[in-house]
């Protein structure tokens, strides 16, 4: 079986202005999105307390609501999670109690009113907690940042150490867009899943850089853009199906992985879909913005001296 | 061409044995059971206890699977929860609160699999249910309370040496004493240099007011904040020993917190409830005046309260405290002039004093101190002062082993708890959610696996199932791995693994590909093999390595739930790249290696374009048409699938221009032949290279 049959190259690189403004319109939109909306970040980040619940039947929303209320609470959200007899309440944080305290005040209360109510989970996270992890969250970004511009500045070139890294923060900024549109919970495995996007991804730019450098060697009299368009329709076939056997893998996670993976599994698909469109379209457009040139990846043979005899 | 050395072929299996073996346990899962320990390292724990615990449960009737004494505890194993729940009530009334009797899960792995320490995984605490605190040491506070501490005794100083001051101010951390002229505060800079050592001092003059500024110096302070931490580490051990829990980490984490993780802990209200509580320590003055046994028969004497002695029997002790434990700066365990175990008591200066005065007004009579801990307290010690003790530094002697004395200098340090704690963090998985965790881990790792693996084989036909295979391998060795390691899986770890899984295929991918260009090129299929195989590689690594990387800042920069998706994502790049690279081929070499007839290499149709698979567009090279020319008999028929009676007369023409590669390359055990080898047959190599460049 064989999927992808091209019988000519593929001009991508016909379309890169094309491909430039999908990009650029799409990065604005996900940067306005983060900006205006703010990502829904979770308790991990913001400090608070988040309770779990479970009862043995459909769980009555407005009950418990109105049980909060009843304890001044009146600022938490309770939502159904997963199933309709799960239930999860998030509480801001309160100097008045300690994290202790209040969950246990509030599965006290509801306990009362519903004996079959079940603690599933309790998370609090102090405020400074929730700040030590949102800066070393973006430390971590900033390290693999750099950690792969550097890594593929020193085996290819740096300007396919700029273009992967721009190519790839291109997707984590999209995922960032689309967490912050529909204000799903960014919580700390959220950031995990968008880390090891940004490693990930960034092997779909370094598998068409290698063949670029590879046609480079090999095609010496080849168009710096008929090279990319001979590498990129190369791997194509290799993108797709390791994309898509990531992606079946995410998609069982996303099945099987219940609410708690469920974030983690939509930000992978995300970034796996743009991941492609990306490696292909931003990366290697990059490049040839920047000018690449066979010279940057093969070093140039040695002549021989001309003058080789004595000199006086 | 496509063969590997015994020694190759040996490792890998040995390494392939090993992820076995150490993933077996993992298979056998967990059962119930009860651990015993003792509280204090000191009680007595051997075979006796051993039979009494099956004696005990033997009259009950309660079946056990398997007792035995492993590593200073004893474990009962039991066939399902009720059993174990109701052995744990008989146990706990029956031993008394000298042990401890925590729940536990034993795994069920048989004995030979253990003894080689093929242990399964750890279980979070999401995946087990139990609770995550994270503690603060409120050092401000502590700051501020031996501020207070010492600014008493300060003024103490200075009454007694006779220097008069107008005040004294704590402010911002420091201590300010304000004199009236220049003398007096320089006479007591001199006093407290010499008495204060902790305290740095310097001069302020503010409108003809002379100011002595103490403040503790910032080496002190992170003595006073190391101790501190290491006091309400104790405390802790001791709390969550009352709450009888198998396997509790109690750990330092950064300067001044302290992560506290009860696995398996189904009461978490009495968990942070013991947790949270604070403890005192009184110095009291014992009763042996009135008579104990009738206080034992319920008449205990106006203004006296009747305690346990710890390790002893029971004490009529003083309602009136003396001393109380802020007055402990303190407490160290060691060895007294004649080399008995005894324990060192150090005091502050206010205390000192009241020690003095204390001791000696009681001479030859027995003093307590007693450990209160909400509403609950003890006689941690009762011991008879023989002399006045002035200075501060107290020695408990006599009638202790040095382990005793170990255990009554933590009790003592810890009811002197140094500085109060705040929960900061806390998550608590309750044990249903945490076997639905276990569940969706699972089925996501299985399902994906099915997936991908039924996937590939219908693409790739017979190489495909060497990549599944390959898939299947690499998840047996990362979990025999981790096994190893014992690491802790957490919910994003086994996501990380599932994850690994789809990840992992793509170095599979990327060499099946490879070769299936190679064969497109027109390469003969042992070639092509060996050629996939080799191209591949730089890639693979090139793209593993930027995960890595991400994985490492994970691991770096990421906490508790997310340092274990890394440490699973970062071995799983490793097991990833040795099993698609070096297991399959291994795979690929046992099965087609040694064929010297290799009609045709199983990895699925491949499909040639019409008019040659150009790399380099409609570029025209007529130069070179030439060379290309000369092989022209060589060259796949165009436009077509490649179908098995197709390939037959390409193959076999192909085969014949390669035969001299392929008699020469026969024992390619070193690259530098192969190397030769080709350059051997550099003319028709270089031909069909270049027909590979362009012409296809």
């Amino acid at each position: 079986m064989e999927l992808f049959r091209f019988q000519h190259n593929i001009p991508f690189m016909r379309w890169r202005r094309v491909g430039a403004v999908i990009s650029i319109v799409t990065f604005i939109l996900a940067v306005f999105f983060i900006s205006t909306r703010g990502l829904n970040l979770g308790v991990d980040f913001t400090g608070g307390t988040v309770l779990e619940i479970g009862y043995n039947q459909t769980a009555d929303l407005e009950k418990i609501r109105s049980v909060l209320t009843d304890l001044q609470m009146s600022d938490a959200s309770v939502q159904s999670f997963g199933t309709s007899r799960e239930v999860l309440i998030r509480l801001p944080i309160k100097p008045e109690f300690s994290s202790a305290q209040l969950s246990e005040i509030v599965l006290n209360a509801l306990r009362e009113v519903d004996s079959s109510v079940e603690m599933r989970r309790v998370e609090f996270v102090g405020p400074q907690v929730g700040q030590e992890l949102l800066e070393n969250g973006a430390l971590a970004l900033l390290f693999v940042s750099l950690g792969i511009v550097a890594y593929l500045a020193v085996r290819f070139e740096w300007k396919f150490g700029v273009a992967g890294i721009i190519a790839n923060l291109h997707d984590v900024i999209i995922i960032l867009g689309f967490f912050a549109f529909f204000q799903w919970e960014f919580s700390l495995t959220v950031l995990a899943a968008v880390l090891a996007i940004l490693g990930y991804s960034v092997n779909e730019s370094v598998v068409i850089f290698d063949r670029i450098r590879e046609n480079f060697r090999k095609l010496r009299k080849a168009s710096v853009t008929q090279v990319i368009d001979g590498a990129i329709t190369q791997t194509m076939s290799r993108t797709i199906i390791t994309h898509g056997s990531t992606q079946m893998v995410v998609i069982a996670m996303l099945i099987f992985g219940g609410e708690v993976l469920h974030y983690f599994s939509l930000a992978l698909t995300i970034g796996i879909l743009f991941g492609i469109y990306s490696s292909i379209m931003v990366g290697s457009s990059i490049i040839v913005l920047l000018g690449v040139k066979r010279e940057d990846l093969l070093k140039p043979e040695k002549r021989p001296l001309e003058n080789d005899g004595a000199v006086v | 061409m496509n063969r590997y050395a015994l020694w190759q072929y040996l490792i890998i299996a040995v390494s392939l044995l090993l992820g076995l073996l150490y993933t077996l346990p993992n298979f056998y899962g967990e059962s119930p059971a009860i651990q015993i320990s003792p509280v204090r390292i000191s009680t007595s724990f051997d075979t006796a206890l051993l039979q009494r615990v099956e004696d005990t449960l033997k009259q009950a009737n309660l079946e056990m699977s398997g007792v035995f004494l492993e590593e200073g505890s004893i474990k009962v194993r039991f066939a399902d929860t009720d059993l174990q729940m109701k052995a744990k009530d008989l146990l706990e009334s029956a031993l008394g609160n000298e042990y401890i009797i925590a729940l536990n899960l034993l795994p069920n792995s048989p004995q030979w699999l253990t003894s080689l320490g093929a242990l399964p995984m750890y279980l979070g605490l999401d995946l087990r249910g139990g609770v995550h605190f994270m503690l603060a040491v409120d050092m401000e506070g502590a700051l501020e309370k031996s501020l207070d501490r010492y600014s008493i005794d300060i003024r103490g100083t200075l009454r007694e040496k006779k220097i008069s001051y107008t005040g004294l101010e704590k402010q911002a951390k420091k201590l300010v004493i304000k004199f009236r002229d220049v003398e007096s505060r320089s006479k007591a800079e001199a006093e407290l240099k010499s008495s204060f050592e902790d305290f740095a001092l310097s001069t302020e003059d503010v409108d003809n007011r002379y100011h002595l500024i103490a403040a503790i110096k910032p080496e002190v302070q992170i003595r006073m904040q190391d101790s501190a931490v290491m006091q309400n580490i104790t405390t802790l051990r001791n709390r969550v020993n009352e709450l009888g829990v198998a396997e509790p980490i109690i750990q330092k984490a950064g300067a001044d917190r302290v992560i506290v993780q009860l696995p398996g802990v189904q009461d978490t209200a009495k968990a942070k409830d013991i947790l949270g509580r604070t403890a005192t320590l009184e110095v009291r003055m014992v009763d042996d005046e009135h008579d104990l046994d009738a206080a034992l028969r319920g008449r205990i004497p106006a203004g006296t309260e009747l305690y346990q002695e710890r390790g002893g029997g029971p004490i009529l002790v003083k309602k009136q405290v003396l001393l109380t434990g802020e007055r402990i700066t303190d407490a160290q365990p060691g060895f007294d002039k004649d080399n008995q175990p005894a324990v060192h008591i150090n005091l502050d200066n206010h205390g000192s004093r009241i020690f003095k005065q204390l001791t000696r007004e009681n001479v030859g009579r027995r003093m307590a101190i007693l450990l209160i801990e909400k509403n609950t307290a003890e006689v941690v010690t009762a011991p008879v002062i023989r002399e006045e003790i002035g200075g501060g530094r107290v020695q408990i002697s006599g009638r202790m082993t040095s382990l005793e004395a170990r255990d009554v200098a933590l009790l003592l340090r810890a009811g002197a708890l140094a500085a109060p704690m705040d929960i900061i963090e806390e998550r608590t998985v309750g044990p249903s959610l945490g076997a639905d965790n276990i569940a969706r881990g699972f089925n996501s790792t299985l399902y994906g696996f099915l997936a991908v693996a039924i996937f590939i084989m219908v693409y790739y036909t017979a190489f495909g199932v060497i990549s599944a295979i390959a898939l299947g391998f690499n998840l047996l060795l990362l979990v025999g791995l981790l096994s190893i390691m014992q690491a802790t899986l957490t919910l994003p770890g086994m996501a990380a693994l599932a994850l690994t899984v789809g990840m992992a295929i793509d170095a599979n991918v990327l060499i099946n590909e490879r070769i299936r260009d190679e064969l497109r090129a027109g390469a003969s299929p042992q070639l092509a093999i060996y050629a996939g195989y080799e191209r591949a590689f730089g890639t693979i690594l090139d793209s593993n390595i930027t995960t890595l990387i991400a994985g490492i800042a994970l691991f770096a920069f990421g906490s508790g739930p997310v340092k274990g998706f890394a440490v699973v994502l970062c071995l799983g790049i490793l097991t990833s790249v040795y099993t698609a690279v070096f297991v399959s081929r291994a795979m690929v070499n046992l099965m087609y290696g040694n064929l010297r007839k290799l009609d045709k290499v199983p990895i699925g149709v491949v499909w040639i374009p019409e008019h040659g698979y150009s790399v380099n567009g409609e570029a025209d090279f007529s130069s070179e048409n030439a060379v290309t020319e000369t092989i022209d008999s060589a060259k796949p028929k165009r436009g077509k699938q490649i179908e098995e009676s197709d390939v037959k007369p390409h193959i076999v023409s192909q085969t014949s221009v390669m035969a001299e590669d392929e008699s020469l390359a026969e024992n390619p055990t070193k690259t530098g032949t192969v190397s030769k080898t080709v350059n051997k047959a550099k003319n028709k190599r270089k031909s069909a290279d270049t027909k590979k460049n362009r012409q296809q």
